[in-house]
C-alpha cells in the first residue's frame, strides 16, 4: 500500500514535448510509472518516445485513454490553465511540478478543482514516488527504496537529502510526497498525515517544514489529536532573517508569525520528534518504531 | 517586489483612490519647488523600502516652502534601518479627525485575498491584530466574482455608521481591490485613510507589493524597480538569475533549492558558524550559474570560507563541478573552498574536480563542519 499513487496509477504528461517535460517523462517510464498519454496542443497523433500517444487536449487524452493522474510541466504563465483543463477532463489526481505560477492564479484554480472533486498536488512541487511502484514528477528514483516511511515536504532537494539518508541507513519508504513551496497549494501537509495514518504500509512519518504560514502548527495540532503513528518533523530556516522571500515564494516570516522556533515548539508540543539537522530522521525514527 | 510609496499612490490615484497631492523629489531645491507649487502646509517623506520612516525622523511637516527645503537637505541621505534615503515625497498636508486601516493581502490559510479594514488606523495593524483583535473586520474575495457591492457595504459599515461616508469608502476598497488584481499585488495597504474635519476621506500612506512569480506579466511593475534602494550582490545575483539574499556571516554558501539552502544555513550555525548568505542555484544544470555565484560570493570581503552542497536530481552535479573549474581558472580563489556534491553524475563530477586538484565528500554534515573549522581560521579536519 502506498499514498495517492501506486503500481495501477495511470499517468498523463502536460507538456511531454517540452524539454523538461520530455526529459522526465523518460525518467518515469524508466522507473515504470504508467504513462498512457501526453498532451501539447498542436501535436496530436505524434508519439513519444515511438510508444506513448499525444493528444491535442486532455480530454481527447483521458477519453482514449482512461488516465485517472496528470502531471504538468508546463511555462508558469501557462499553468493554471493546464490544471483547470486536467481537472475538467475528469483527472482526479492531479500534480504540478512548474515552478512561479502566479499566486493569484491559484486563488481560481484551487476552488476549481476542489469543485471537480480532483486532488491537486503543488504547483513549485517535485512530485511524489511510491518507491518501487509509480513515480509522478522530479524525485530521483535511486534514492530511494520500498519500507514503511511515509515522507513530506515542503521542498525539493532537501527531501533527497532526508530520503537518502534514510535509504542508507536501510529505512524504506511508503511513499514519498513533495507538496511544494508556494503559499497556495493543493494539498498541505494535514492531507499527507491523514492518508499516511490510514496507510496500513506506513509505520511512521518524517515531515519536513519550513519558515512561513502555519500549515505546520495546525499539522501539529492534527498529529496530537488524530495520529498513532510517530511522526518526526524538521524545520528549515531557522536562520533566515525576517520579511525576506527564501527562494521559496512560501518561506517569508511576516511580522512576528511563521518562524522556524514558533514551529518547532508546536512539534515539541504535540509530542512530535524534533530533527535538529536533516541527519537525525533516521535515529529518531527509528526510536519511535 | 516592493515598491515605493510615491509609486504605490500613482497606482492607486490611477483606480480613483482620492489621495492628496504630492510629487517626487532627489534634492532640497526640488523640494522647494514642488512645495511653493502645492501651496499650504506640505510632508515631507522619506522613500525607502521600511516601516518605521516616521519614528526614525523620515517623515516631517513643512509650513512653508523655505522649511520644507531645509528639513529634505536632512533626510536626504539620512539612514533608516540600514537604507540611504535618495528621495522624497512632497505632498499635500490634511487635516485630520480620525483614522482607519484598509489593507488586502494574500492570505495562504484562506486561499485567496482577504480584506482587513480597522478604524482604529494609523499605527501597526499587527499591534491592532494582536491585542484588540475585534477591532479588524476580515473577509475573503473569491477572486473568480471578485469584491461584490454587498461585500464593500459590509466592509465599509464596519468603519462608519455615516451611509455618505460608507459609500466613499465603499468605492475606495472597489479601488483597490482593482489595483490589486490588475497587478497581481500580494499585499495593498491604506494606512491611515483619514477623514478630513470636513467629512472628505483621504488615502494618506499606501504600501504596494507585488507577487514575484506574476512580474513576467507586468512590465509596468518591473520599471518601478529602484535598484538604488537594494543590495547591490542581490541586484547582480537577480540579473543573473539567482535567488540571493546577503547576510551577516563568514561562510559563502552555493546549494541547490531552497529548502536545502535553508537547512544548509541552519546547519552552519548549529556547528558554531554563520551564514554569508542564501544562494540557490536553481535546478537546471548550468556551468554559467556557478560562475556568477562564484563571483557573486568571493567579491564580500567578510566571506571566510565558501561551501558547496549539491544534491543532484535534475541538476547535474558534473555541471557544478565544470562550473567550479571554470570560475577558479578565470579568477583564482584567495579563500578555502569546501565542495559537498552527490546524486546524479557524481562520479565523472568527483572525477573532474579531483583532475583539477579539488577534494569534495558525499556527506553533508561533514563538509559543513569542515567549513565552519576553516571560517574560524583552523585547519580543517
Amino acid at each position: 500500500m502506498s499514498i495517492f499513487i501506486d503500481s495501477s496509477t495511470t499517468v498523463i504528461v502536460q507538456g511531454i514535448t517540452g524539454r523538461d517535460g520530455g526529459f522526465h517523462s523518460k525518467q518515469m517510464l524508466e522507473y515504470g510509472t504508467k504513462i498512457v498519454g501526453g498532451v501539447t496542443p498542436g501535436k496530436g497523433g505524434q508519439k513519444f518516445e515511438d510508444k506513448v500517444p499525444v493528444f491535442n487536449t486532455v480530454h481527447d487524452a483521458v477519453a482514449a485513454t482512461g488516465a485517472n493522474t496528470s502531471v504538468i510541466y508546463v511555462p508558469p504563465m501557462f499553468a493554471a490553465d493546464a490544471m483547470m483543463e486536467a481537472a475538467d477532463a475528469g483527472i482526479k489526481f492531479i500534480v504540478c511540478i512548474t515552478e512561479g505560477v502566479p499566486v493569484l492564479d491559484m486563488t481560481k484554480v484551487y476552488p476549481f478543482v476542489k469543485e471537480k472533486g480532483a486532488r491537486l498536488l503543488g504547483p513549485n512541487c517535485p512530485g511524489l514516488i511510491t518507491p518501487g511502484e509509480s513515480k509522478v514528477g522530479i524525485i530521483p528514483g535511486r534514492i530511494c527504496t520500498p519500507g514503511s516511511i511515509g515522507v513530506v515536504s515542503r521542498s525539493g532537494t532537501l527531501t533527497y537529502e532526508v530520503v537518502y539518508q534514510l535509504t542508507r541507513a536501510g529505512m524504506g519508504q511508503s511513499t514519498c510526497v513533495g507538496i511544494g513551496g508556494d503559499p497556495i497549494n493543493g494539498t498541505n501537509f494535514i492531507d499527507c498525515l491523514a492518508a499516511f495514518e490510514k496507510d496500513p504500509k506506513t509505520k511512521a512519518v518524517a515531515m519536513m517544514g519550513e519558515i512561513g504560514g502555519t500549515d505546520e502548527q495546525e499539522a501539529a495540532e492534527f498529529v496530537q489529536k488524530h495520529m498513532k503513528k510517530p511522526v518526526v518533523g524538521f524545520i528549515a530556516g531557522q536562520t533566515a532573517p525576517p520579511g525576506r522571500r527564501m527562494g521559496h515564494a512560501g518561506a517569508i516570516i511576516s511580522g512576528s508569525a511563521g518562524t522556524a522556533a514558533e514551529k518547532i515548539e508546536a512539534f515539541e508540543r504535540a509530542g512530535m520528534g524534533v530533527a535538529k539537522r536533516p541527519m537525525d530522521f533516521v535515529e529518531l525514527l527509528r526510536a519511535r518504531m | 517586489m516592493n515598491i515605493h510609496e510615491f509609486q504605490a499612490k500613482d497606482i492607486l490615484r490611477a483606480e480613483g483612490v482620492p489621495i492628496p497631492p504630492g510629487e517626487v523629489a532627489t534634492s532640497a531645491e526640488q523640494v522647494e519647488a514642488i512645495a511653493k507649487k502645492i501651496g499650504g502646509m506640505v510632508v515631507v517623506k522619506a522613500q525607502v523600502h521600511t516601516g518605521g520612516r516616521g519614528k526614525a525622523g523620515g517623515v516631517k511637516l513643512a509650513k512653508t516652502p523655505a522649511e520644507a527645503k531645509e528639513i529634505a537637505s536632512k533626510i536626504l541621505g539620512m539612514q533608516i534601518n540600514g537604507l540611504t534615503v535618495h528621495q522624497v515625497l512632497v505632498t499635500a498636508a490634511a487635516d485630520i479627525a480620525t483614522e482607519a486601516y484598509v489593507g488586502i493581502i494574500l492570505d495562504r490559510k484562506s486561499r485567496a485575498p482577504v480584506f482587513m479594514v480597522s478604524p482604529a488606523g494609523g499605527i501597526d495593524i499587527e499591534e491592532v491584530a494582536e491585542k484588540t483583535p475585534e477591532k479588524i473586520m476580515k473577509l475573503p474575495i473569491d477572486t473568480r466574482y471578485g469584491l461584490t457591492s454587498y461585500q464593500a457595504n459590509e466592509l465599509g459599515f464596519f468603519l462608519f455608521d455615516d451611509v455618505k461616508k460608507v459609500r466613499a469608502v465603499s468605492k475606495i476598497m472597489m479601488a483597490l481591490y482593482s489595483a490589486f488584481m490588475k497587478h497581481d499585488a500580494s499585499l495593498a495597504e491604506i494606512n491611515p485613510l483619514v477623514v478630513t474635519p470636513a467629512g472628505e476621506i483621504l488615502a494618506l500612506d499606501a504600501k504596494f507589493s507585488v507577487d514575484d512569480n506574476a512580474l513576467d506579466r507586468h512590465p509596468e511593475i518591473v520599471q518601478l524597480r529602484d535598484e538604488t534602494a537594494e543590495e547591490p550582490s542581490e541586484v547582480d545575483a537577480r540579473n543573473a538569475n539567482l535567488t540571493f539574499i546577503k547576510l551577516d556571516g563568514n561562510v559563502g554558501c552555493v546549494v541547490n533549492g531552497a529548502g536545502l539552502a535553508m537547512a544548509t544555513m541552519d546547519l552552519v550555525k548549529y556547528y558554531g558558524g554563520e551564514p554569508a548568505n542564501f544562494l540557490d542555484i536553481g535546478g537546471s544544470s548550468n556551468p554559467e550559474k556557478v560562475v556568477n555565484a562564484l563571483r557573486i560570493i568571493t567579491g564580500d570581503p567578510s566571506v571566510k570560507v565558501i561551501l558547496f552542497n549539491i544534491f543532484g536530481g535534475i541538476t547535474r552535479t558534473d555541471d557544478v563541478a565544470n562550473g567550479i573549474v571554470t570560475a577558479t581558472k578565470a579568477n583564482p580563489l584567495k579563500i578555502p573552498i569546501v565542495i559537498r556534491l552527490t546524486g546524479t553524475n557524481e562520479e565523472i563530477a568527483m572525477k573532474i574536480l579531483t583532475d583539477n586538484g579539488f577534494s569534495a565528500s558525499s556527506d553533508m554534515d561533514e563538509a559543513v563542519q569542515k567549513a565552519v573549522a576553516l571560517a574560524k581560521g583552523g585547519k580543517a579536519a
